[in-house]
């Protein structure tokens, strides 16, 4: 198996993830296949799509159950952007959807001046910018980062989610994706 | 907010890089994905792609090509050019682009912006929109329609666009300084961010531009000196704008 699992939960991009995952030094495969994602040594929930298309993905094929195996063993899980968002207990998006619940709290629609908020932002206490475009916003407990005030990354157990684009973050964001796979 | 972004835009046409100067009249000036890989390299903060081919010609757009950037490139880039449809914006965005940029296709009809919102979501979706006497055009600028600029914006807002790529035909090419009071326009009246086009010449311009805005989209100025793409952030920066802080690399 590879080092990493990108859970494939049907739109959109996982080639810059992968591509970003290859120029660390580590192997990945996607995959929807609960076995896989639940026995897989560090998976990726990447960020693509609304909630709503994706829980349904995720429970259609096993993944969500999988996920939450892989949360009970203490297996590492890095969600990205929406993939945050999945983690959480429910979204706001497409009129309310029920979210995996690996980590406490809400996601809602971002209140700020202009939404999409699109661009590179510093991210304290980390004291580096990334690359944010999103819409919605965790409000969490469990944050452990955040941007213009905002929850941008939360941590519960052995999921750790990024409301920013590491991918997508040049050298910034490279170090990030290599820092969380330097475990497996 | 965000930072304010520098985002060089590379014109394509049949696969190769060319440039535009007022939209007619292009030059050769290399490979997408090694170009691409230069200017993020030089701090680049996103990039776009226009396939200038694909309306004119009613070709298809470039999806090797977006794959190939995809693999080299670390920061988000847009593709525009010849998006039809929402499957056009699946194969450029299932390719790994971050964005597609829509034109002519979106005035045509309006529910192609909501179509791909809803799949993809709002981020996804830039609207171009050519401006030139207070009216949209289309096909690279050359045809002037009745629809208004300003009403044109905000319709695109209200079907879900996430971002306006607003391109002044009057000052694109020019190296004069971007139109500054249509782009405060226009910003004024969506709650989207907005990326001016046309005209940067000089450190100064782009400046100018990033106090007012959210991004600015740059050309003949940095392709005509790839290499001068970090200092002139340097500059930028110097005239009191802050962009992200970046690492040059050797």
């Amino acid at each position: 198996m590879s080092d990493v699992v990108i859970v494939d939960y049907g739109a959109g991009n996982t080639r810059s993830v992968r591509a970003a995952i290859t120029h660390v030094g580590k192997s990945s495969e996607v995959s929807a296949d609960p076995w896989t994602i639940a026995n897989a040594p560090y998976v990726v929930l990447p960020g693509v799509g609304s909630a709503r298309s994706a829980m349904a993905h995720l429970d259609e094929t096993g993944a969500s159950t999988a996920l939450r195996e892989r949360f009970t063993a203490n297996a590492p899980t890095l969600g990205i952007c929406l993939g945050l968002q999945l983690a959480l207990e429910s979204s706001e998006e497409d009129g309310g959807v029920a979210c995996l619940g690996l980590v406490p709290g809400n996601v809602v629609r971002l209140e700020a001046e202009r939404v999409p908020r699109l661009g590179w932002a510093v991210v304290e206490p980390w004291g580096e910018a990334y690359y944010f475009a999103h819409s919605f916003v965790a409000q969490s407990p469990a944050t452990i980062a955040t941007s213009d005030g905002l929850s941008v990354a939360v941590q519960s157990g052995s999921f750790l989610g990024v409301q920013f684009h590491p991918e997508k973050s040049g050298d910034a964001g490279l170090e990030f994706l290599g820092q969380c796979l330097s475990l497996v | 907010m965000p930072l304010p972004r520098l985002i060089p835009c590379l014109d394509v046409a049949n696969g190769r890089v060319v440039k535009g100067v007022s939209f007619v009249g292009l030059r050769d000036v290399g490979d997408p994905v090694e170009l691409a890989a230069y200017y993020s390299a030089g701090g680049a903060d996103e990039l776009v792609f226009l396939d200038i081919a694909a309306t004119p010609e009613e070709s298809e757009t470039i999806t090797s090509v977006v794959a190939d950037v995809a693999d080299v490139l670390e920061i988000p880039f847009t593709v525009g050019g010849g998006v039809r449809s929402v499957r056009d914006a699946s194969r450029i965005i299932e390719s790994g682009a971050d964005r597609v940029s829509l034109n002519s296709a979106a005035l045509a009809d309006p529910t192609l912006i909501t179509d791909i919102a809803d799949r993809y979501g709002s981020q996804a979706v830039v609207v171009a929109i050519d401006a030139g006497d207070g009216v949209v055009h289309t096909h690279g600028g050359r045809v002037a329609t009745s629809t208004p600029t300003l009403a044109w914006a905000v319709e695109a807002t209200e079907r879900g666009a996430g971002e306006i790529l607003l391109t002044s035909i009057r000052q694109d090419g020019k190296r004069t300084g971007f139109d500054l009071e249509l782009t405060a326009a226009v910003r004024a009246l969506v709650r989207i961010p907005v990326i001016a086009s046309g005209g940067a010449g000089s450190a100064r311009h782009i400046a100018d531009a990033l106090r007012i805005t959210d991004a600015a989209l740059i050309a003949s100025i940095v392709h005509e000196n790839p290499s001068g793409l970090p200092g002139l952030r340097r500059e930028i920066e110097g005239l009191g704008v802050q962009l992200r802080p970046t690492k040059e690399r050797a």
